[in-house]
């Protein structure tokens, strides 16, 4: 069964048609990567599904629901989850507030420590647990949202750009734990620049480009493409 | 049983300040103190107390929703006065037999929740943030002094009760709780104190246990990042109505107080400077922190009525220059940065001490 379908979505900002007729289907259970240039629409079609932004025309499915008018708190407990590309924490909060918020509504008592506990080994934040979120380094910003994003246990875990601003082994690493949330059951669509993590973790590649699907298959198809590569690979690879 | 425990055990957590045994005896020490004063005093200076601790009702539902919940409220001298003045019409009209002055309280504190009710129904849900929210608040309270200076006429009453324009509504009975025998009434001196203070403890430790649990989480969640709290599927709307009835419940429990207290109000009790003043006491003090906010309106406070002795202008310009300097000084409150700066300290000698 298909757990979240696109069909013909539509997003206009002003004169500019940022998602045009977008139709996309995700598989229950792959990891789905979308990549394209800056400014395709990557992240509105996120925003989209979320709630954040409402199409102009065109209908949300997930898990068979239409989702299209529901509010973004109520999607989030049909089980999607976000992890943004500029990096959402509670910046004034620390690192474990900011878990125990995110926690706080599946556990509580003696357990509720222990998740959090469990989740700050997962990320490798324990010795960062009393910092003010605010002063992490990028790259543990984005993993402490990664946290607060997996452990509402989703569904769908949506991620964008989950490894910017990190180094190649902080990447695989990154590609590590998709693959084993995957393992898991959760469904995974990614936004990634980057094409090394792309080809670890990717069933399924989606290239956006001015707000179209402009290509869909596996990553060796999408590299062969060369299409893709005049609007994009080798742009990147430049 | 359990239940009870866990809620003993949130009234300390990351969101107040003070923790522990000392901080604990302190507050003993204080409130002993306080529980003992009026037996050291005379009944005006008393009365002169409780007119203190009136205010700090609606500098901890400020402290609330601006300091925790981050939405910058002007409204809260609104609330205070549609409780005042249902207070004064609901006793002018039913007196105060059969306790029924304690029945005005409530209702009066429930009409202006229920104003907050409309009126954060119609921000809230309409999206209505950030200055846009002080703007709308503002001319909300403004509006209703406005209305309130206009009903000098005696065509402006409700049952026995004359509203009066701009000299405001006087002789509401005080607070009277009943008694076989003779009634007690709590005028402006020791008996009010002890209920005021009483339920000054009650609020507070209140507001500490609630903004330590899970729904003051969220509270400070959408404070830090409305988006993220709404990822985390919190409906942010429906917390932030809820911050906002209660802190106008607390404004209007001032209200009604103040009114029961000097057995009077008037519309410049919603007026500019009566909104302005509670901003600058939980500025000063700290916006983010209950004990900080409650310490600092009560300094603040006696300070203003010291300098108004040389005249009520230069007092607020003092206020003025108070809050310009905390803002330059210590942008989170001068009395939370000396609490944080004690904690500090005995943080580094408990540490040396074995
Ligand atoms: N709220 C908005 N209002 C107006 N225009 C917007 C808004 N959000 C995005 N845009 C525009 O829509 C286009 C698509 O933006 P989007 O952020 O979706 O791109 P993207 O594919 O995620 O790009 P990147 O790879 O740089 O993150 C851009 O031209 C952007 O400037
Ligand atoms: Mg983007």
């Amino acid at each position: 069964m298909s757990l979240l379908e696109l069909r013909k979505l539509n997003k206009h900002f002003g004169g500019l048609h940022v998602t045009n007729a977008v139709d996309l289907t995700l598989e229950a259970g792959e990891i789905h990567c979308l990549i394209g240039p800056n400014g395709a629409g990557k992240s509105t079609l996120f925003r989209l599904i979320l709630g954040e932004h409402h199409p102009g025309s065109g209908d949300i499915l997930f898990a068979g629901e239409n989702i299209t008018r529901m509010k973004s708190f109520a999607r989030i407990h049909r089980g999607l989850s976000v992890k943004f590309q500029v990096p959402g924490v509670f910046k004034g909060l620390s690192v474990r507030q900011n878990l125990e918020i995110a926690l706080q509504s599946r556990h509580g008592g003696v357990e509720l420590e222990m998740e959090i506990d469990r989740l700050l080994a997962f990320l490798g934040l324990e010795s960062e647990q009393a910092q003010t979120a605010g002063n992490l380094s990028h790259g543990q910003k984005q993993w402490l949202e990664i946290g607060m994003a997996i452990s509402l246990k989703p569904r769908l875990l949506l991620l964008d750009e989950p490894t910017a601003g990190m180094s190649p082994e902080e990447t695989h690493l990154t590609g590590e734990m998709v693959q084993r949330l995957n393992a898991d059951g959760m469904t995974v669509l990614a936004i990634e620049h980057d094409m090394a993590f792309v080809r670890q973790v990717a069933h399924r590649v989606t290239v956006l480009h001015l707000g179209q699907v402009f290509a869909q298959g596996s990553i060796d198809q999408i590299v062969a493409d060369e299409r893709v590569a005049a609007i994009y690979l080798g742009q990147a690879h430049a | 049983m359990t239940g009870f425990m866990s809620l003993f055990r949130r009234l300390e957590g990351p969101q107040t300040v003070g923790r522990g045994p000392a901080f604990w005896s302190l507050f003993a020490l204080v409130l002993a103190v306080a529980l003992a004063y009026p037996q050291f005093s005379d009944g005006y200076t008393v009365g002169n107390t409780v007119y203190f601790f009136v205010w700090v009702f609606i500098a901890l539902s400020l402290c609330l929703i601006w300091g925790y919940g981050g939405s910058l409220s002007f409204g809260q001298t609104a609330f205070f006065g549609i409780a005042g003045y249902g207070y004064g019409i609901l006793t002018i009209n039913f007196g105060s037999a059969y306790g029924f002055t304690l029945i005005a309280l409530v209702a009066a504190v429930a009409i202006a929740a229920l104003f907050a009710v409309l009126l954060g129904y119609f921000m809230f849900f309409g999206r209505i943030a950030g200055v846009f929210l002080g703007i709308v608040t503002l001319a909300v309270t403004l509006m209703l002094e406005r209305f309130m200076a206009q009903t000098a006429g005696p065509e402006w009453r409700i049952g026995s009760a004359r509203l009066n324009g701009f000299n405001g509504m006087s002789a509401m009975p005080p607070l009277t709780i009943p008694w076989p025998g003779e009634p007690i009434v709590l005028f402006a001196d020791v008996g009010l104190y002890y209920l005021v203070l009483g339920l000054l403890v009650f609020v507070y430790l209140g507001l500490r246990i609630l903004m330590n649990s899970s729904f003051g989480n969220v509270i400070v969640a959408i404070r830090e990042n409305p988006e993220r709290a709404e990822m985390l599927g919190y409906d942010v709307r429906k917390y932030q109505l809820i911050t906002f009835v209660i802190g106008a419940a607390l404004a209007g429990l001032s209200g009604v107080l103040y009114t029961a207290w000097g057995q009077y109000i008037t519309p410049s009790s919603m007026g500019m400077t009566a909104a302005a003043l509670p901003l600058i006491w939980v500025a000063v003090g700290g916006r983010s922190d209950l004990t900080s906010t409650v310490v600092g309106t009560l300094v603040v406070l006696a300070g203003f009525q010291a300098l108004t002795i040389y005249g009520s202008q230069y007092a607020l310009v003092f206020m003025g220059v108070l809050l310009v300097l905390t803002v330059l000084i210590a942008p989170n409150g001068l009395v939370l940065g000396v609490m944080n700066w004690l904690g500090r300290l005995t943080a580094r000698f408990t540490r040396k001490a074995p």
